[in-house]
């Protein structure tokens, strides 16, 4: 074995290292979603009660929109590429990533993005205030003056995910161990190749729609300005051929956790291994033809709105492949309910109610009622906090005893989990019901009728908000003082490459390649 | 342990970086005003008819109706010269539209033309139009805005009336030679 890590800051400044690097990873996306969580607080305590109680309206979008932008690109991305750093290598049996160098750079100029981005709420014309989606002309002729700080900051974002993303492509194509073929390798690596491959291709297309707008904004160009012969409805257009890959991005690498746990503790091999891979790869294609499903109101053509409503239906087809090999794989599994499985069974259950939502918001004559509606965001919450979060949470129960040698308190999980779940289902199954009664989004007070099922969705809010604190509560209390556990299997039923190393994991792991048969 | 051959990895992926960025910025939108051109969709109306007209079709009525609408805070008076027109396709129409400068100051003007039934987008064809000049106006001056046009007799026959709207923008402010090329 070569040297330990170095001492002080300078072991994370000029960390190399792929645990590091997933470390650094992990503990920036979990600040992030604080940071998120925090403002999402704030929107549903205004919403709690109708009337203006506690900011003001121009505010309150600000927060709906730092919402969305920090928990999108801020929480829920790295975390997954957190993950990724962490446990590729180990799984695949690789000494490190590829481009260790490019994976320190990758890393340290996100908290740059991000402090350009959150910097907006400190200036004049306060933070960008148009929605994640900075829809043009909103995010152009009437956006504050801070909206350039807002390009800027999602330039070096898009840099530093397509720097990880090649980093990941170039880890799992050239560095596998010898006998490791692809399709020996576990759905997560897998999950995340399929994943890697869509951030190359539609990052660029969001850094390029963030500078067409700063040319419109600043340069005198008409790319979305009508008055100049440009057309904002392009915009969307453009938009969404990056948005909805981007919304599989975030989802796609949840399916390798989840497809790592279920077996786990169903104590048998993953059922349909192949097919989870087409499916993946099918849901990654079916991605880049279906974006106009999001501006089924925009007045499409009768056939745009046909073979888009068709193209997005086709996507539950691959999805329910996966759901029902999930299944199958706990079907007469000799199953235990650990913090980690009651998380990957969460996501089974809610994940797949996000996707029968997203089925009805796909049937174009229907989405016309819904658009835009609270349907809206109950569906894509439950799909991405359901989803994207509580995969990641899993994961990090799973994994954190192989990190750190020290195992969590599992009452504490099984209460975080319990009391997330119950939030959850508290703060956004009623915003199902006042989508449907026709409360639209992103808008700082309501009409009397929607009352009740705010305050309730609020009080769900601050439960699940809440438990989140236990979470970090829990992590911190395992790193520091958590029983330590010295087994190489963590849990009796996990197979895999990264089962095999002594726990915690070395600082350098298979230096000399492992043997797969 | 970054050998050569996951180098020449990255170094692959990383050019479908440029390629996809350029992708966005210079092929779709151009992309994009094509295909709305050819297909009409989203109303956008071809520039300025070059090509003979065609003849008369003098069995079929067409009714082409006239909005005009001010863009944001658009201060002027704009009018359309009646509610609508009845023609025969092939038959060439000037109607006049008016428009005035309410404000204190000089200001400059983009019509941007749109048309609906989308599918009757291609059919407008405009020999002559004030959309496709800025029109500037001193401060309570007005102005007469003509256009010329006719209806291709290829429209379809389910189309009976056409409407041909008018967005007036305020390009004061603006820099460039204007969207003559585009309308």
């Amino acid at each position: 074995m070569a040297h330990g890590p170095a001492k002080g800051i300078r072991r994370w400044l000029f960390a190399t290292n792929h645990k590091d690097i997933g470390t650094m990873y992990l503990w920036f996306s979990f600040t992030m979603f604080l940071l998120g969580g925090f403002f999402a607080m704030v929107v549903r305590a205004e919403l709690f009660e109708p009337g203006m109680q506690i900011v003001r309206p121009e505010f309150f979008n600000q927060m709906t929109t730092m919402h969305g932008l920090i928990m999108v690109f801020g929480a829920i991305m790295p975390v997954f590429v957190g993950l990724a750093n962490w446990m590729i290598p180990m799984m695949i049996g690789a000494p490190d990533m590829a481009l260790p160098r490019m994976n320190n750079l990758s890393f340290w100029i996100l908290p740059f993005g991000f402090t350009l981005l959150a910097s907006t709420l400190f200036m004049e014309g306060g933070a960008p205030n148009f929605g994640w989606t900075f829809y043009a002309p909103l995010s152009t002729t009437y956006a504050p003056p801070t909206v350039n700080f807002f390009i800027f900051g999602i330039h070096i974002i898009g840099a530093s995910s397509i720097m990880g993303s090649i980093n990941i492509i170039a880890t799992i194509l050239n560095l596998r161990a010898p006998g490791m073929t692809l399709m020996k390798m576990p759905l997560f690596a897998w999950t995340w190749l399929i994943t890697a491959f869509l951030l190359i291709a539609v990052m660029p297309v969001l850094a390029g729609a963030v500078t067409m707008m700063l040319m419109d904004i600043n340069f005198g160009t008409s790319f979305f300005d009508a008055a100049g012969g440009g057309d904002p409805v392009l915009f969307q257009h453009i938009f969404w051929f990056f948005g909805h890959p981007e919304v599989y991005i975030i989802i796609i690498p949840a399916f390798g956790v989840i497809s790592a746990i279920i077996p786990t503790f169903s104590r048998k091999p993953l059922f349909g291994y192949s097919s989870m891979v087409y499916a993946t790869a099918a849901i990654a294609f079916l991605s880049f033809i279906v974006w106009a499903h999001h501006m089924f109101t925009v007045g499409m053509p009768i056939a745009g709105e046909l073979y888009f409503m068709y193209a997005t239906l086709l996507i539950a087809v691959p999805t329910g492949v996966k759901v029902f090999n999930w299944v199958s794989t706990m079907f007469r599994g000799a199953i235990t309910f650990e913090t980690p499985m009651l998380f990957a069974i969460a996501f089974v259950v809610l994940f797949t109610l996000g996707g029968f939502t997203g089925v009805m918001l796909a049937i174009a004559p229907a989405d016309i009622q819904y658009h835009d509606s609270y349907f809206v965001v109950a569906h894509f919450h439950y799909v991405m906090v359901a989803g994207a979060l509580f995969s990641s949470t899993a994961a990090v129960y799973y994994w954190l005893p192989k990190w750190c040698g020290r195992m969590y308190n599992e009452t504490m999980g099984k209460v975080h989990f319990w009391v997330s779940f119950i939030g959850f289902n508290i703060t956004f199954f009623p915003q199902h019901f006042l989508g449907l009664a026709g409360m639209p989004r992103r808008y700082a007070d309501y009409s009397l009728q929607f009352a009740d099922w705010n305050m309730v969705s609020s009080i769900g809010a601050f439960i699940y908000g809440a438990s989140q604190l236990l979470f970090l509560y829990n992590v911190i209390a395992t790193i520091v003082a958590g029983r330590k556990v010295s087994d190489p299997k963590i849990w009796e039923g996990a197979e895999g490459l990264e089962w095999t190393l002594p726990t915690p994991a070395p600082y350098h792991t298979f230096s000399t390649p492992p043997a797969v048969k | 342990m970054a050998g050569s051959p996951a180098r020449k990895t990255a170094l692959r992926l990383a050019l479908a970086v440029p390629v996809m960025f350029a992708f966005a910025v210079f092929v779709m939108p151009p992309l994009y005003d094509a295909f709305c051109e050819v297909t009409g969709l989203g109303g956008k109306t071809a520039g300025r008819y070059v090509n003979e007209a065609p003849a008369v079709d003098s069995e079929r009525m067409v009714k082409v109706q006239f909005l005009t609408t001010n863009n944001g805070t658009m201060p002027w008076e704009f009018r359309a010269p009646a509610e609508a027109v009845r023609l025969h396709p092939g038959e060439s129409t000037r109607v006049t539209f008016y428009a005035r400068n309410v404000t204190q100051h000089d200001m400059v003007a983009q019509a941007i033309p749109s048309v609906a039934p989308a599918n009757a987008a291609r059919y407008l064809h405009k020999t002559q139009c004030f959309c496709f000049n800025r029109q500037p106006l001193q401060a309570g001056e007005a102005a007469e805005m003509p256009v010329v046009f006719f209806v291709d007799p290829e429209l379809p026959a389910a189309v009976t009336t056409i409407t041909l709207s008018y967005t007036l923008f305020d390009v004061t402010d603006r820099q460039g030679a204007g969207v003559a090329a585009v309308n």
